[in-house]
């Protein structure tokens, strides 16, 4: 049978042969200046690949001049050395030697050692010019014996290691695993194993992948500290580490920390209570000890540098981007937009030819469609962004505004990596904060408050991002006292928002906050503005095409819900006709469509009907009237009635022809093409290639009010929140 | 069942060499020759370790790992990286990237198999 490393022997050499090529076509290009940006990546690899194949069959001689080889490769590669023909030449002439080098170890036979001096010497003076040019020259340290053991501590007895473990999220996040590594331990010999298990928040705090445990462990072992720091060798940057020997030591292993007198004491650790705090002052008491060893990690780091190197670590970590002219980017999605309303002109035609379905023609438009359709999605996602940019502005306000009402506050953020379209993401940032702003100093109770009634002093107001049927969804909820609907109710009464006896659900009654000049704290503070209360914020978000709601639980807090379309270059809208004219309506303002009864409709002047809905009254709007296609008014029963909302929850209901159907739309400008018109927001092209407007529903709604003026009560606008 | 390892390296002497070691430890070894093709394979199967080479041509070893974590189903499955001992940058990228542990080229087949152990369940 053939020895097998003799087969992979022959094989290395053969790759070696292919790998001299590559090198010598690389640097022959390199040299001509026809090299491409790869090419000398491809040059390294080839280098570098021979020098890892030699290693595991102990060619020292090859190995050592590949090492040399390959380090001044990776200058050029990293830019410290300027690839001069001077350099390419030396380059060249090692690519010879190195070759000599692989055929004489094919063979067993003899290289000429002196000229591989030569060669050695003439790198060293390259890199040594490479050194002074470069202007930060990194030494590569190296560090010798990753897998080797240090040297033992004299005293071989009997020992009982104590080792505290504290793992970072780092360590789970590269699939390391605390049981594996308690599994290595045990290996060395018998353990105890205690769980920390105090930094564990409550179950509705805890983040899924959060690290909240840690680790005491007893090992009795006749080891050496490099044995058991072997096992966490993995993971040494990504936890902290205390390892105290056993009290029999007479030395110390280097890079124990020695706390103290009684520093050999169990009870010496930091308890598992110990705070962040506490912890530094254990790092700092660290330089008592020897330096650590070069090889293995500091034995302590405080967390605050943890931290910092952490971010550093995830930064580095970050995929490659290039940045790209926003401009080019919007150009592109005007272009896409051209594209999807082609694509759409084209099928219609098609289907006009009367073109088969089953039809090659039909199948291949199809096709384009998804395609289409695909390209649009792909090209939003370039100006899509994390809301992480909004979302860590948040903490300082926080903190701020803890401040300024004397309350203790502690912010969780979660989903920060959700995406939404730039446009949007550049406007969600006020009413984040107003609705920030709004749950600390109106959500949460006072901290004397807090105490009394048994909850914890802190507050916590927690803010999450995230993506669900199509739209980005933010939460803002606290844990606070929830609303006080006696209180909400009571003021919507005396403000004659809801009739006295009006029967409400505690949702609706939640909602009435959301209603203009609705604030119901004792005293206008300067925190939550004066008399800007969640009206402003509904009225923000409606504008973006979004809805906002709260739920609240009396005692335990209230969760504000804020939804938004995930962009504004397109909209979802509804396909209606008035008098002949093709209108859109934007999806997010219709709360529902219903067919009106001539009973429920009252006349209250010659232009303004109202329709009874629930117990409230509603006006109506004939859209074609309201945007001067005809002064006739279309009879209600003839027609389909669309109730909206506008901002600030203001509701009328819409009448119109026809509804012909859903489709995304994408948005024109209309002043940026033509100029601002009453009660249309933007136009959009359809299908058939005809010019469609996309309604103003806030304008038509605020007109058809002001019409209404103060001659009908204000209509009960919540009555039926959704 | 044996453990699988997925080794990715573009040297077909390394892969050879690391099947040989592995094999005769008893793991089961399926083979990528550079990070890419390593993440078809993983389309279809999943390994219970993964072996990477850091210089590899279309996709290197950091691409490869930054890829494998991006899927959710693979956070939790252990890669090691083959660096050389000079190489302490490029290990401190790798794990940056995700990487579980390391293994030192010329790495002996003990010290591979003991890597492996250690972050394998």
């Amino acid at each position: 049978m053939e020895d097998p490393m003799a087969a992979i022997r022959e094989t290395f050499f053969q790759e070696c042969e292919e790998q001299l090529a590559e090198l010598e076509s690389g640097l022959i290009a390199m040299e001509n200046g026809s090299a491409e940006a790869e090419t000398v990546n491809a040059v390294f690899r080839a280098v570098h690949s021979m020098k890892g194949g030699a290693g595991i069959f102990s060619l020292d001689a090859l190995v050592r001049f590949a090492h040399v080889f390959e380090t001044a490769l990776d200058k050029v590669r990293s830019g410290t050395l300027a690839a001069t023909p001077a350099v390419l030449s030396v380059f060249l002439r090692a690519a010879d030697v190195l070759a000599d080098l692989v055929h004489a170890a094919r063979e067993n036979g003899k290289v000429d050692e002196a000229r591989t001096a030569a060669m050695v010497a003439e790198f060293d003076q390259i890199n040594e010019a490479g050194e002074s040019n470069a202007s930060a020259p990194k030494p590569s340290a190296p560090t010798a014996g990753l897998f080797e053991s240090a040297p033992s501590p004299d005293n071989e007895t009997r020992r009982y290691w104590e080792i505290r473990f504290v793992p970072h999220l780092e360590l789970y996040a590269k699939a390391n695993e605390t049981a594996i590594l308690l599994r290595e331990l045990r290996r060395l010999g018998e353990i105890e194993v205690g769980l920390d298990t105090s930094r564990l928040p409550e179950l509705s705090e805890m983040d899924p992948e959060g690290a909240y445990l840690s680790w005491h462990i007893k090992l009795m072992a006749d080891c050496d500290e490099a044995a058991i720091r072997h096992v966490f060798e993995f993971v040494e940057d990504d936890c902290e580490l205390f390892i105290t020997p056993p009290e029999e030591a007479k030395g110390f292993a280097p890079g124990t920390v020695i706390t103290g007198d009684n520093g050999f004491k169990f009870e010496f650790f930091p308890p598992p209570e110990m705070n962040e705090l506490e912890a530094e002052t254990v790092a700092e008491t660290a330089p008592a000890a020897p330096p650590p060893r070069e090889s293995s990690a500091p034995v302590v780091k405080s967390q605050a540098v943890e931290a910092i190197a952490a971010k550093v670590e995830s930064a580095a970590a970050a995929p490659v981007t290039i940045r790209v002219d926003l401009d080019r980017v919007d150009r592109m999605i005007d272009l896409v937009g051209e594209l999807v309303i082609n694509e759409a002109m084209l099928s219609q035609r098609v289907l006009e030819a009367g073109i088969a379905r089953a039809s090659g023609v039909a199948m291949a438009l199809e096709e384009l469609e998804h395609l289409t359709r695909e390209i649009q999605d792909s090209v939003m996602a370039i100006r899509a962004q994390p809301v992480r940019s909004v979302f860590q502005r948040m903490p300082r306000l926080v903190r701020e505004v803890a401040a300024q009402t004397g309350k203790q506050v502690r912010l969780l953020t979660e989903g920060e990596g959700t995406e939404v379209d730039k446009t949007v993401i550049e406007r969600i940032a006020d009413p984040l904060t107003h609705m920030i702003r709004n749950a600390i100093d109106h959500g949460l109770e006072s901290t004397e408050k807090r105490i009394q009634l048994g909850k914890p002093a802190e507050g916590t107001v927690k803010l999450t991002a995230l993506h669900r049927s199509g739209r980005i969804v933010l939460e803002v909820s606290d844990d606070g006292g929830g609303i006080n609907r006696a209180r909400v109710k009571q003021k919507a009464i005396e403000n004659g928002v809801v009739a006295p006896d009006a029967q409400l659900t505690d949702d609706e009654i939640d909602n009435l906050i959301f209603l203009p000049g609705f604030s119901t704290a004792a005293k206008i503070s300067d925190i939550s503005g004066r008399g800007v209360g969640m009206d402003v914020v509904r009225q923000s978000v409606v504008a973006l095409g979004g809805r906002i709601s709260i739920s609240s639980r009396p005692g335990q807090g209230s969760t504000f819900t804020l939804s938004l379309p995930l962009t504004l270059a397109v909209l979802d809208g509804m396909v209606v006709s008035a008098r002949g004219h093709t209108l859109i309506i934007p999806l997010g303002a219709i709360v529902e469509t219903l067919k009106p009864r001539a009973t429920d409709v009252f006349p209250l002047d010659r232009d303004l009907n109202v329709l009874a809905l629930r117990g409230g009254y509603v006006p109506m709007v004939d859209v074609a009237a309201s945007l001067g296609y005809c002064d006739q008014f279309i009879e209600p029963e003839q027609s389909v009635a669309l109730l909206v909302e506008g901002e600030g929850g203001m509701r009328a209901v819409l009448l119109v022809d026809a509804i012909h159907g859903q489709r995304q739309v994408v948005i024109k400008s209309l002043e940026a093409n033509y100029r601002a018109v009453p009660g249309i927001a933007a136009a959009t092209v359809m299908g058939d290639g005809r010019v469609a407007l996309i309604l103003d529903v806030d304008a038509v709604v605020r007109n058809a009010r002001s019409e209404a003026g103060g001659r009908t009560p204000e209509p009960l606008a919540l009555a039926e929140a959704s | 069942m044996s453990t699988t390892v997925l080794t990715v390296d573009d040297s077909r002497a390394m892969r050879d060499m690391l099947r040989h070691s592995l094999a005769a430890a008893g793991f089961r070894v399926i083979q990528a020759e550079d990070g890419l093709h390593g993440l078809e394979i993983l389309e279809e199967e999943m390994p219970d370790v993964i072996v990477t080479d850091i210089n590899m041509p279309r996709m290197d070893g950091f691409g490869f790992i930054e890829a494998v974590r991006k899927d959710e189903t693979r956070k939790a499955l252990p890669v090691l990286v083959l660096t050389t001992e000079v190489d302490v940058e490029k290990k401190n990228r790798a794990r940056a990237a995700g990487a579980t542990g390391w293994i030192v080229k010329p790495f002996d087949p003990v010290k591979l198999v003991d890597a492996i152990r250690r972050v394998s369940a």
